[in-house]
This record gives C-alpha cells, sequence and structure tokens, in this order.
C-alpha cells in the first residue's frame, strides 16, 4: 500500500519564473528504501517539502496536482498533522535545533506527542544511542561542531519513531563511520519495524546497499527510476550523477571490450565478478 | 607558508586543540580529515585569524595572527564556512561575491570580469541577480565559494567544499582549484569525503580528538588500517575491492579509478 502518491506534483517558488518541480508521478510503499538523487538544484529539496506541507505553506508559490501521505493531502494538511508521522532531518541541521542542550531538543519531541516521562526519557537515550552523541546531553547547539549538529537533528527525527523518515543529505557533515553506523541503524529499523525511508544523497556509494530504488532527477523531473543496478549506467553518470566508483570501473571495462556482466553495487558484487574472471 | 606551532585552544569549557604542531608550504594542496569534533574547523578558523591561541602560535607567512586583524590577513587567506548560512548576507548572488573584491578597493571593471569569470566556472551565472536565500544548499555552498574564490587569495582554505555537490560540480570544482593550486596557491580542504580526496591527491593532515594523529601522501594514510580506524575514516571504494582481491595479487594502494582500470585490462588481457 503506498505511504506517499505524488500525481502530477508542479510547484513554483514566489517570485521565480519556472517551476522548480515539474509533472512529478510516483508512489512510494510502506517499508522502502528509496534514494533521490540528481544534479545540485534539480529540485529534490523541493520534492520532500511537499511531503509535510512545509510547501505551500512556508515555502509559498504555485502547486498543482496531487501529493498524498499517509492517506491525507499533504498540500491541504497542517504541518504539525504530518510532523507526528512524518520525521526530516533538513540539510542545513543547524536550523533543526533551537533548545538550550542537545537533551532538551531530543526530548521536545517525545514530549509534544503526549509520553510519559519514562517512555519519553527511554527514546531519547536510545535515539542518542544511535546518533552516537551520549557525551554531549548538555551541550548547546551552538557549542556543537557541524556533525554534532547533524547527529542531534538525527536524534531528534528518530526520538519521534515516525512511520515516514526523510533524510536530506544527511552524510554531508558526518564523518565516514558515523555515516554508516546512522545508515546501517535506519536500515535495521527499517527492518524491523517496516519504516519508510525517503533519502536525499549524492553519494551513491555509501547508500546503494539499503536501496530498494533510485529516482534520478533532473531539472525538475524524475529522469530515471529503478533498482541501483539498473540505474548505474553511463546515461546516469551524464547527468552528474555520482554513481559508485566500482560501479563506475565497470562501465568503463565495458566500454574497453570487457564485459564482466551487470553493472555491479557494491564492492563484494564487484569482487565476486572479478574473481570468476580468473 | 602557515606554521601552527604549539597550538592548544579552548571554547568555554574544554579543549579542543591540544598542541598542534603543523607546517604548510606555499603551494601545498592538503586535506584535513578526521571524526566529528576532532577540532578541524576550529584549526582552520586559526589560519585567517578568526580564532587565537591560547598557548603556542599560528604564523601566516612569517607574521603572528595574534599581531593582525581577520581583515588584514583575508587579503592573503581566504576561508570558506562549512555552513554557508554563517557566510551569506548579502541580497544578489552577484553583490555576495564582488563584496570581498569591493573592500579590498579593485576597480568596478576588474570586479565585474572576475566576478563573472567566477560565476560561469562554478554555474551560477544564471542566478547573478537571485537572492542567495533563493537557493538550493548545493548552490548556496558554491556562492560562498564563489565569494572566496574570486579575489584569488593566496592561501585558500575551503571547510567541507563538496557539500550539496553532484558529481559533475565537484569534478568542476577539482579542477579549478587543481589548477590555482598548480600556479602556487596553498590549497586548505577539510573534508570528510575521501572519495573526493583520492581525485586530489593531496598530502593528507589526519586529526583526532584535537591532535596530529598522522601526516602524509594520501595513499599511504589511507591504504593504513590502523589509521583509517583511528580517524573513523573508511577506505576508499577502489582500495577496498583491490584489497578484498588481495589473494590475486591486487594491490590496495591502488585507489584510483583510472588506475585500477589499468591495472584490470592488464590482467584480464592475460587470461581471457
Ligand atoms: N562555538 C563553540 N563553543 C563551544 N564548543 C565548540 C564550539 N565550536 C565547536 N565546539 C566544540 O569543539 C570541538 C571541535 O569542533 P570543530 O567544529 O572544530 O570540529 P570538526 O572537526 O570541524 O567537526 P565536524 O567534522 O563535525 O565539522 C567539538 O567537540 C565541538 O563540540
Ligand atoms: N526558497 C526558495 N525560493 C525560491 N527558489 C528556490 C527556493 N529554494 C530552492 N529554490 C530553487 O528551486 C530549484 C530547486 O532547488 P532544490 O529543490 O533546493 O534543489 P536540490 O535539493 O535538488 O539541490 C533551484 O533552482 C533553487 O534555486
Ligand atoms: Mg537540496
Ligand atoms: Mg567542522
Amino acid at each position: 500500500m503506498p505511504v506517499i502518491e505524488a500525481k502530477n506534483l508542479t510547484f513554483t517558488y514566489a517570485g521565480s519564473n519556472k517551476p522548480a518541480i515539474k509533472n512529478i508521478d510516483f508512489s512510494i510503499d510502506r517499508g522502502e528504501f528509496i534514494v533521490i538523487t540528481g544534479p545540485s538544484g534539480c529540485g529534490k529539496t523541493t520534492l520532500v517539502r511537499c511531503f509535510n506541507s512545509l510547501i505551500p505553506s512556508f515555502y509559498r508559490g504555485e502547486i498543482s496536482g496531487k501529493i498524498d501521505v499517509l492517506n491525507l493531502n499533504a498540500s491541504k494538511s497542517n504541518t504539525s498533522t504530518l510532523a507526528k508521522n512524518v520525521g526530516f532531518v533538513f540539510q542545513n541541521p543547524e536550523n533543526q535545533l533551537f533548545s538550550l542542550s542537545v537533551e532538551r531538543d531530543v526530548a521536545f519531541g517525545p514530549e509534544n506527542l503526549g509520553l510519559k516521562r519514562d517512555e519519553t526519557r527511554q527514546r531519547v537515550d536510545w535515539a542518542m544511542n544511535i546518533a552516537g552523541i551520549e557525551d554531549l546531553r548538555e551541550t548547546a547547539p551552538y557549542e556543537l561542531s557541524g556533525g554534532q549538529q547533524q547527529r542531534a537533528a538525527i536524534a531528534c527525527v528518530l526520538a519521534m519513531k515516525p512511520e515516514i523518515i526523510v533524510l536530506d543529505e544527511p552524510t554531508s557533515f558526518l564523518d565516514p563511520l558515523s555515516s554508516y553506523q546512522i545508515l546501517e541503524a535506519i536500515a535495521d529499523l527499517r527492518d524491523e519495524v517496516g519504516i519508510t525511508i525517503i533519502l536525499i544523497e549524492h553519494r551513491l556509494d555509501l547508500v546503494s546497499k539499503y536501496a530498494d530504488r533510485i529516482m534520478i532527477m533532473d531539472d525538475g523531473q524524475i529522469a530515471m527510476e529503478g533498482p541501483p543496478s539498473s540505474v548505474y549506467s553511463e546515461e546516469a553518470k551524464l547527468l552528474g550523477v555520482g554513481i559508485p566508483k566500482v560501479s563506475m570501473l565497470f562501465n568503463l571495462l565495458k566500454k574497453d571490450g570487457y564485459n564482466l556482466g551487470e553493472t555491479p553495487v557494491t564492492i563484494e558484487e564487484a569482487s565476486q565478478k572479478i574473481r570468476k574472471c580468473f | 607558508m602557515i606554521e601552527v606551532k604549539g597550538l592548544h585552544f579552548s571554547y568555554d569549557r574544554k579543549e579542543v586543540l591540544n598542541n598542534v604542531d603543523l607546517k604548510i608550504h606555499d603551494g601545498e594542496f592538503i586535506a584535513v580529515m578526521g571524526e566529528n569534533g576532532a577540532g578541524k574547523t576550529t584549526l582552520v578558523k586559526h589560519f585567517n585569524g578568526l580564532l587565537k591561541p591560547d598557548k603556542g602560535e599560528v604564523l601566516v607567512d612569517g607574521k603572528s595572527t595574534k599581531d593582525s586583524t581577520v581583515a588584514s590577513i583575508s587579503r592573503n587567506v581566504g576561508l570558506v564556512f562549512q555552513n554557508p548560512d554563517h557566510q551569506l548576507f548579502s541580497e544578489t548572488v552577484f553583490q555576495e561575491v564582488s563584496f570581498s573584491m569591493r573592500n579590498f578597493g579593485y576597480s568596478e571593471e576588474t570586479i565585474t570580469k572576475r566576478v563573472n569569470f567566477i560565476l560561469e566556472t562554478l554555474d551560477l551565472s544564471s542566478y547573478a541577480d537571485t537572492s542567495p536565500f533563493m537557493l538550493s544548499g548545493g548552490e548556496r555552498k558554491r556562492v560562498a565559494l564563489a565569494s572566496v574564490l574570486v579575489s584569488d587569495p593566496k592561501h585558500i582554505i575551503l571547510d567541507e567544499p563538496t557539500i550539496g555537490q553532484d558529481y559533475h560540480q565537484k569534478d568542476k570544482l577539482r579542477n579549478f582549484i587543481v589548477q590555482m593550486n598548480s600556479q602556487g596557491r596553498t590549497v586548505i580542504i577539510v573534508t570528510h569525503d575521501i572519495e573526493f580526496v583520492v581525485d586530489c591527491k593531496p598530502r593528507v593532515v589526519l586529526l583526532s580528538k584535537g591532535s596530529v594523529l598522522a601526516d602524509g601522501c594520501y595513499d599511504s594514510i589511507f591504504s593504513n588500517k590502523d589509521l583509517i580506524d583511528k580517524a573513523s575514516l573508511m577506505s576508499p571504494q577502489i582500495s577496498l575491492l583491490m584489497a578484498s582481491l588481495g589473494d590475486l595479487n591486487f594491490d590496495p594502494k591502488i585507489m584510483d579509478l583510472y588506475q585500477a582500470k589499468t591495472v584490470l585490462e592488464g590482467k584480464l588481457k592475460n587470461c581471457l
């Protein structure tokens, strides 16, 4: 059953003369792990801003078509109703933190849901543990490094245990090991509780192994869509998509006449395919 | 030259840099890497005098930053912040990018020429009259980059330059900074993007918990598993692929895509 459905969705920011997204059609099922990628400025953030009515409630402009989230008409619902079920990690984590300590920020969401104190405390501990920020409880957001802010923003969203989590370039401030650990934890949540993950990312090497589907956007539209192996082509590279280097390697070899089969997505797949040749 | 001698620094409560020594020669290309909170941003903010050492000193071209103002150091040291929103304030992209040159007193003609050139280079020309706050995250980062690169500073420091950038933009940015580097500019990038670093082939300084953990050529550092773990890095993809084929005599020191292609084709030729 789809949890998000877009039909012919088009949006133009007020003051802009061309749509930032146009005629977008897709449907995302419960429990899917979707990666959205595409050139800088192609409309990725704009698209997800429609999922919790930030567009058109906060960012004004002209919207047309349909966007349903958990069977609600998202463009007509208010952001706080949706916020319970759709958690957002924004591209700039700093804008998401407003308390005087990390712990207060992480507790804010669960408290607002009206949860009991024990439950709140449990969730806060759990979320801070996954994000690796237990030792920053008392720290104020402005005292955090960029990556620590990013982790705090992720913890805030996890503590809400929403049905859908949207992460907009979450790894951009994270060190490689924490990117890996946090993505693994999020993928586990998907497997265990069946939450739906929508992740915007340029570094496909980091996320390919989790993705059920990759959506490549270009100039406000969905240009290619499918499982990773089917979209990691030369064509995707031409769009500026950062397909993993192991996938690129196989595309380069193919060009030179060495066809080692379907384009691999992970290091393990690539390794096996090469091994078979020797 | 940028010289860091016995640098200690604390914000209110905790010590963040603990006895850092570093010598960066003119024309070097350096990547500073390390875990979140390691002190990278804090370190590079010392290079243009935004932060001043509690103990020790930072010398830029022989002069201690303690004796200079940020404004005077900025003529030679251009710093792009990690978060572009801390940097952008003008009403249009053109105004933003021309701000520093105007401050330095260049002629309108020179300013216009340079600004248009840099906007073209970073794919921002169509946004010249747009407000930076109406841009996407990646576009805003490029405006922040442009506003520093425009005045062609002698030492260029870029905190997380690849944030929000797609593959083409990263490639373009890399070509541009490599070119500036080959013209003698010092380039210092702070980044978590190890694949970008592999493509830049710089000297790498690993910072961990406020101290320098390692300093050397990128390939010797990235093929050292122990260092990778200690600095919360993950090995480059190609290196991991090569390592997984170690028993077939593939060398994990290979981390460049094209080098891997050449090596593989050599071996495949013999066995097909
Ligand atoms: N303004 C501040 N006030 C107090 N503490 C701060 C401040 N800025 C940073 N810190 C602390 O100093 C330490 C180093 O921060 P810094 O921003 O230099 O890290 P970084 O290596 O750049 O990390 P990241 O990769 O996350 O950007 C962190 O523990 C952080 O919490
Ligand atoms: N608040 C805004 N007001 C007007 N235009 C905007 C705003 N935010 C983004 N845009 C424009 O909309 C387009 C898509 O932006 P965005 O969705 O943020 O891109 P992406 O996330 O794919 O990098 C870009 O051309 C950008 O300049
Ligand atoms: Mg974006
Ligand atoms: Mg930093």
